[in-house]
């Protein structure tokens, strides 16, 4: 059941084809107005049973069916015989019944990122990728992750295999955390990570299964002295439940760490947002890590480490009171230990100290001393609106753990040959009460291209955005920053153009993402107004170089231009005076002289 | 030496002292614009003020005064060796200039005519001959010109090129003329020139007609302006009625160009006048018209404003103010809505028979 909840919090529309456990609203409406009718039509019953029957009771179908159905029985078609087949409640309640999330992924796959061949397989790996780094990181260990593509017989299969140097996987853990969908440690704390759902590895896993029939394997060591644990497995979509084909015990030659295997259908191939644009990115944010890249083709790409240190690992905070929903506040009133308002309010927040705990309780005209079940049933609304007048301050920002300036420099000399770079690091800030922090990255000239658009490069906790570029607020705050002020050129509305890559970076506890596939960060105004300072500190920077190297392009242009004509002055002169050459030449020095001082 | 290449080579000479004296040397040249121009009736052609663009010898302007200086050197020679050059073979010698050469034919024009208002003479005094062809003549004249090779005099009748008609040529000086017309009629398009020829006009109304082709060449004015002046012929001038007939092209006749203000002395006819079309004569034949483009109304205004032409004159005033108030303008070939031949049968006469009511 737990997963059920959780995937509702996620997606709205579950709950819809649920609502024959509890009427809502409208539904509820058109529920009791079938029932009147069916009544009617006990004799048509029968012949309908059958048919249900015959089709598969599958909860979603039920649901398209009833919205078949409701326009139909719109009064005025009251003839018995055109009155199409209705349900009774009963008929339907049999049809009603509870889906697994993972059958509700299954289904809806382009919500996680599956939506073609070619980017099912980037998605993979940069799930794979992401949960490496993630548990080397926590782990304290500089990751050196590995990942390898393998063609199949079959043209439009691949074997793709994610290996890294991480603390490795508990055995008990290992079906559930690869073969469960939203399982995972990730979800339900306030600390910067790349995952955040506990989706990701499984829906690939659960993508390779039902495009290839093929389990997904793990291998997994913990320490040099103990054995590898191997494992096959399936995930039961109906129960989302892992369903275990191997387990075996295995000789691997390495230290510790995880290797996964997916098999899958997809589609390799190079350019815009590809496997390889991943990669570069995810080493241009993550200069500690170490990646390899074996190709289709059998080729090894490195892109190496050019810091040996670890990013600060970011500390775990309790929520933010501006953040909580008045639902959650809710639960957690309800699901306490605390004893009293006062003191939930001050343990389970943070930035609320005793005496902000008993201001709010004043404000929403609540006893400090009530019981928080109490709460929770009768007076939760007051609560939350007087935790929202209440003035607490900004949550603790030790949770984040940003890229830093220099390292977002070394990230981008690694990867990017240009002639100027720069990064700033924002202070953080807070939408909704989750911290977060902007960074933002330029690297101008060298070899880029002058002409088109800038490249930009948008990151989420360190893990490079490829998809819904324009959806992103990101993006929108690139083009909301006047880069024609920084000796740039800009259409209305357009990207800067010239030779530069920008990149963009936000840390935070809770990225909010558009959608569950993670593709863009949705639009908060607090957000957009971070990037854009970002933004322009390093396009202040930026318009010193560009002004400064024109200006000395400008003067050597001009040294060029009169050594060019010069001479012609002197040649005309000495035709129209009859001159001699060697006073030719004087004029060329004479003049040369004259300009030259007068230049600077 | 002649005066002219005297004159060169004193420029040539100032600029080589400034730069052994180590400063920058500079060429002024009068300003080329209405802003530096002002009309006296008395004299009848626009003069220059007197306001000078120094050109300073810098890192900004080393290339135009190469090819100035460049340029000069080559008139110099043409005027030494009486040599002519066409402004397009200008353009091509300047490819021998390494870096200095000219990319387009207009920027070596440009030159070519800041050398002439540098030395206030006119190209063809520097042997710089223009591409253009000078206009048409048709009717009661007589030119007088010379074989090239034997020297003999050729005497040219221009009644007699039947429905065919006499080029004026780049270079008018030498041609002496004789006639017995009464008046010269000076036409804008060679549509309607080709329709007075056809029905041989100049023969009823005993004239010259002479076909300008949009606004006319130096030479056509030089032309108009030698029959004008020894001839003591009237001019009358037929255009459009709209402000590019009556500006660009007659006002261009009469008084000369800001863009060319220290030649107009030579090439403007002072005492020609504006038959039509008027915007009056528009209500007066019903005349079918054309709505005012932008670009009209934005050159009348410009007009009113600055023309010293169009200020001293009241009646231009009014007649643009009318024609901005209708908001139309009306072609001379417009007169075949009433007959193809009303134009000669009536308009013609009936304004030739009151030149009193011309337009200055």
């Amino acid at each position: 059941m737990s997963d059920v909840r959780y995937a509702a919090k996620l997606s709205g529309p579950i709950t819809t084809y649920d609502e024959g456990a509890e009427p809502m609203g409208k539904p509820g409406k058109k529920l009791a107005k079938l029932k009147a009718k069916a009544v009617k039509k006990v004799k048509k019953k029968k012949t309908k049973k059958t048919v249900t029957k015959k089709t598969k009771p599958k909860p979603k179908k039920a649901a398209d069916k009833k919205a078949d159905e409701a326009p139909e029985s719109v009064p005025g078609k009251v003839e018995e015989k055109n009155v199409p087949r209705h349900s009774t409640a009963e008929e339907m309640a049999s049809r009603q019944r509870e889906i697994s999330v993972a059958e509700f992924f299954t289904k809806n796959r382009h919500l996680l990122g599956f939506d073609n061949p070619r980017k099912a397989l980037l998605t993979t790996i940069k799930e794979g990728v992401d949960n490496s780094l993630d548990a080397c990181e926590e782990a304290g260990i500089l990751p050196d992750v590995k990942v390898i593509i393998a063609p199949n017989q079959e043209e439009d299969r691949f074997r793709v295999t994610i290996e890294d140097n991480g603390p490795g996987i508990l055995k008990k853990q290992i079906p559930k955390i690869f073969a469960k969908l939203l399982y995972g440690s990730k979800f339900h704390r306030l600390k910067m990570s790349r995952g955040q759902q506990g989706i990701g590895i499984s829906a690939a896993g659960m993508y390779g299964q039902l495009t290839t029939g093929k389990p997904i394997s793990i291998t997994s060591k913990t320490s040099h002295n103990k054995p590898a644990h191997y494992y096959q497995l399936e995930i039961d979509t109906k129960r989302n439940e892992p369903r275990i084909i191997v387990d075996e015990t295995i000789e691997w030659p390495v230290e510790r760490g995880t290797k996964v295997e997916i098999e899958l259908e997809a589609k390799y191939q190079k350019g815009r947002q590809s496997v390889e644009e991943y990669l570069e990115q995810t080493a241009i944010a993550n200069p500690h890590v170490l990646l390899q890249f074996v190709t289709p083709e059998g080729e090894t790409k490195k892109y190496k480490r050019a810091s040996n240190e670890l990013p600060v690992q970011p500390k775990e905070i309790k929520p933010h009171p501006y953040g909580v929903e008045l639902g959650v506040l809710i639960k957690m009133l309800h699901d306490t230990n605390a004893r009293t308002l006062q003191s939930f309010l001050h343990s389970e927040f943070s930035r609320v100290s005793s005496s902000v705990a008993k201001a709010i309780c004043d404000k929403a005209k609540l006893f400090e001393r009530a019981r928080p079940t109490r709460i929770a049933r009768q007076e939760a609304d007051n609560l939350f609106k007087a935790i929202n007048q209440t003035k607490i301050m900004n949550p603790r920002t030790d949770c984040l753990s940003p890229i830093g300036e220099e390292l977002i420099l070394a990230g981008l000399k690694k990867q990017i040959e240009a002639d100027f770079y720069t990064s700033v690091t924002r202070p953080p800030s807070v939408y909704r009460g989750n911290p977060f922090q902007i960074e933002a990255g330029l690297a101008y000239g060298g070899s880029l291209s002058a002409e088109g658009l800038a490249r930009v490069l948008r990151y989420a906790n360190r893990v490079p955005l490829l998809y819904q570029q324009s959806a992103c607020a990101m993006t929108k705050s690139v083009l909301n920053t006047a880069w024609r002020n920084y000796a740039l050129s800009q259409s209305a509305g357009a990207l800067p153009s010239g030779p530069l890559v920008i990149v963009v970076h936000m840390a935070s506890v809770w990225v909010p993402f558009t959608s569950e596939s993670k593709e863009a960060v949705a639009h908060y105004p607090e957000i957009i107004k971070e990037v854009r300072l970002a933004l322009q500190e390093c396009g202040r920077r930026l318009s010193v170089f560009v002004r400064r190297r024109r200006k000395a392009a400008e003067s050597q242009r001009k040294k060029d231009y009169i050594q060019q004509y010069i001479p012609h002055i002197a040649i005309a002169l000495r035709e129209m005076l009859e001159l001699t050459e060697r006073q030719e030449t004087t004029l060329v020095k004479q003049l040369t002289d004259v300009l030259e001082r007068s230049r600077s | 030496m002649s005066k002219l290449a005297t004159q060169i080579k004193d420029t040539a000479e100032s600029v080589c002292t400034k730069i052994q004296q180590k400063s920058k040397p500079t060429l002024a040249f009068p300003l080329r614009s209405l802003s530096n121009v002002n009309y006296h009736p008395k004299q009848g052609f626009f003069q220059l003020k007197g306001k000078k663009k120094v050109r300073t010898l810098t890192v900004g302007t080393v290339k135009t005064f190469a090819q100035t200086l460049r340029m000069m050197s080559q008139a110099k020679t043409l005027v030494e060796d009486d040599e002519i050059m066409t402004k397009r073979e200008a353009y091509y010698v300047s490819k021998n200039w390494d870096d200095a050469r000219f990319d387009e034919q207009p920027e070596s024009d440009t030159v070519i005519d800041d050398i002439e208002s540098l030395f206030q003479v006119n190209r063809e005094q520097l042997g710089f001959i223009p591409e253009e062809k000078g206009g048409e003549i048709a009717g009661k004249l007589i030119v007088i010109d010379r074989d090239s090779d034997t020297k003999k005099k050729l005497e040219i009748d221009c009644t007699k090129f039947g429905s065919g008609a006499y080029s004026i040529p780049i270079s008018v000086e030498h041609l002496k003329f004789e006639t017995k017309a009464k008046f010269v009629l000076a036409i804008e398009t060679a549509g309607m020139f080709q329709r007075l020829v056809k029905h041989n006009y100049w023969r009823k109304a005993n004239c010259i007609l002479v076909s300008m082709g949009g606004v006319p060449t130096r030479a056509c004015r030089r032309f108009i302006r030698r029959l004008s002046d020894e001839l003591k012929l009237p001019v009358y001038a037929f255009v459009d009625c709209d402000p590019y007939g009556m500006f660009n092209i007659y006002r261009t006749l009469k008084v000369g160009s800001g863009n060319a203000a220290h030649i107009n002395r030579y090439f403007c006819v002072p005492k020609a006048t504006f038959l039509g079309v008027t915007p009056q004569d528009i209500v007066d034949y019903k005349l079918p018209t054309h709505p005012l483009k932008d670009v009209d109304i934005k050159r009348a205004k410009d007009a009113l404003k600055n023309d010293p032409f169009v200020k001293h004159y009241k009646p231009w005033q009014d007649s643009i103010k009318q024609l901005l108030e209708m908001g139309v303008r009306a072609e001379q070939q417009a007169f075949a809505v009433h007959n193809l031949n009303y134009v000669i049968e009536h308009y013609l006469p009936e304004k030739l028979s009151s030149p009193k009511k011309f337009l200055p």
